[in-house]
């Protein structure tokens, strides 16, 4: 029956979008985030392990804009995949599947992962003394 | 792999207008075309459709605009009820039945294409083959060891409310075409329809074969690639919760690990 020349029913391109799916693809999107954020962290404990000299050339790699941007990012990105996974976590056990509901907590991560990411910024700026 | 973009011969073009004269009270329809005969890639005709002389509902105006704008005009559509699912199709972006989805609802230019993500037969049929397929490879039937009883097999009270939200079912493929999972795996993974269906027999107390039902289950593909993304339960024009069933299976394999 399946014929070569037909064509595909649009998808992505017409599907309205909900926070039930932007919650969705942001905890993929986060998940693969803290799969580089990690990268990093490691690359900061072997500065870190490797002396003084080394280590500072890394402080000021992550102390610099840029830095403190992707190392922000980050810091949404665990919030974001925390809140969002523990959203999962009720969902597999079975709760959190009336519409409202699940809409409302889908809504809640984003809620949480920019209060609690603007939290620790202001934390660690206020810890750090305002550098 | 997960495709994000259509296919060449599947990016959508810019069709004909076919205006309402002389109405006053105009709505516009946008309506994916393919015709399988011309060897043209699909394109989206817009209809102007004479509100005040038009039923409630988006099949009401898709029926109009077949009689009365352009025959040629394809569609599924049987009971006009909300029972047959036959008028399954994506308007305004979300998966729904035709004949249950009020144009009122829609604001602006009610836009409607085919159910997502699959193979187009003609203008807004798509090609639900291999959804019917995996449908019979649950055995939708039931099943039984014991040996037949001389009348039926009796059901408590309790136990046939279990199999409420799960029997008015109506196979539309609303909430399977509505999944990105099923979208990227639909070889594979049987999808949110089939899945409730799956789980309206492992739970219905008179079937005898939920072992073997969890076995064929038991796939990384088949149930484990629903990610409760939650856009099933929301598409179902019956107001049913397939993410629930599958999480309920989930539960029920999990269980069964000890």
């Amino acid at each position: 029956m399946a014929q070569a020349n037909r064509p595909l029913s649009p998808h992505l391109q017409v599907y309205r979008w909900g926070a039930h799916m932007m919650a969705s693809i942001m905890h993929r999107a986060t998940g693969m985030a803290l799969a580089v954020g990690s990268i990093i962290l490691t690359w900061w404990l072997f500065a870190l392990a490797s002396g003084p000299e080394y280590f500072a050339v890394v402080q000021a790699c992550l102390s610099s804009l840029f830095g403190r941007l992707v190392l922000f990012g980050i810091t949404f990105a665990l919030m974001q995949h925390l809140a969002s996974g523990i959203r999962h976590l009720f969902m597999d056990a079975g709760k959190l599947y009336d519409l409202k509901i699940n809409s409302l907590t889908a809504r809640l991560t984003f809620v949480f992962s920019i209060l609690a990411t603007i939290g620790i910024w202001v934390a660690a700026y206020k810890i750090l003394g305002g550098l | 792999m997960a495709e994000f973009t259509l296919p060449k011969n599947s990016k959508i073009g810019k069709g004909k207008t076919v205006k309402a004269d002389g109405a006053s009270n105009v709505k516009k329809f946008s309506v994916y075309r393919w015709n399988p005969d011309d060897g043209q890639n699909p394109r989206m005709d817009t209809f102007e459709v004479d509100m005040d002389n038009c039923g409630p509902m988006v099949l009401d105006a898709l029926i109009k605009i077949k009689n009365e704008m352009d025959s040629t005009l394809t569609f599924r559509r049987s009971c006009r009820e909300g029972i047959c699912g036959s008028c399954a199709m994506n308007i305004d972006g979300t998966n729904t039945l035709a004949c249950t989805k009020a144009i009122d609802d829609v604001k602006g230019e009610v836009k409607i294409t085919p159910l997502p993500h699959r193979e187009v037969v003609k203008d807004l049929v798509p090609d639900l083959n291999d959804f019917y397929a995996q449908y019979a490879s649950i055995k939708p039937w039931m099943e039984t060891q014991s040996t037949t009883p001389e009348k039926e097999r009796l059901q408590s009270v309790e136990d046939r409310a279990k199999l409420d939200g799960l029997y008015e079912c109506i196979l539309c493929a609303c909430c399977s075409t509505s999944c990105p999972s099923y979208w990227w795996n639909g070889d594979k993974y049987l999808g949110p329809a089939i899945l409730l269906q799956a789980y309206r027999w492992l739970i219905d107390s008179r079937d005898e074969n939920t072992g073997e039902r969890l076995d064929d289950l038991e796939d990384p593909f088949r149930l484990y690639r629903c990610h409760t993304i939650m856009n099933c339960a929301n598409a179902c024009p019956k107001g049913l919760n397939p993410a629930k069933a599958i999480a309920e299976i989930k539960i029920m394999m999990a269980e069964r690990h000890g």
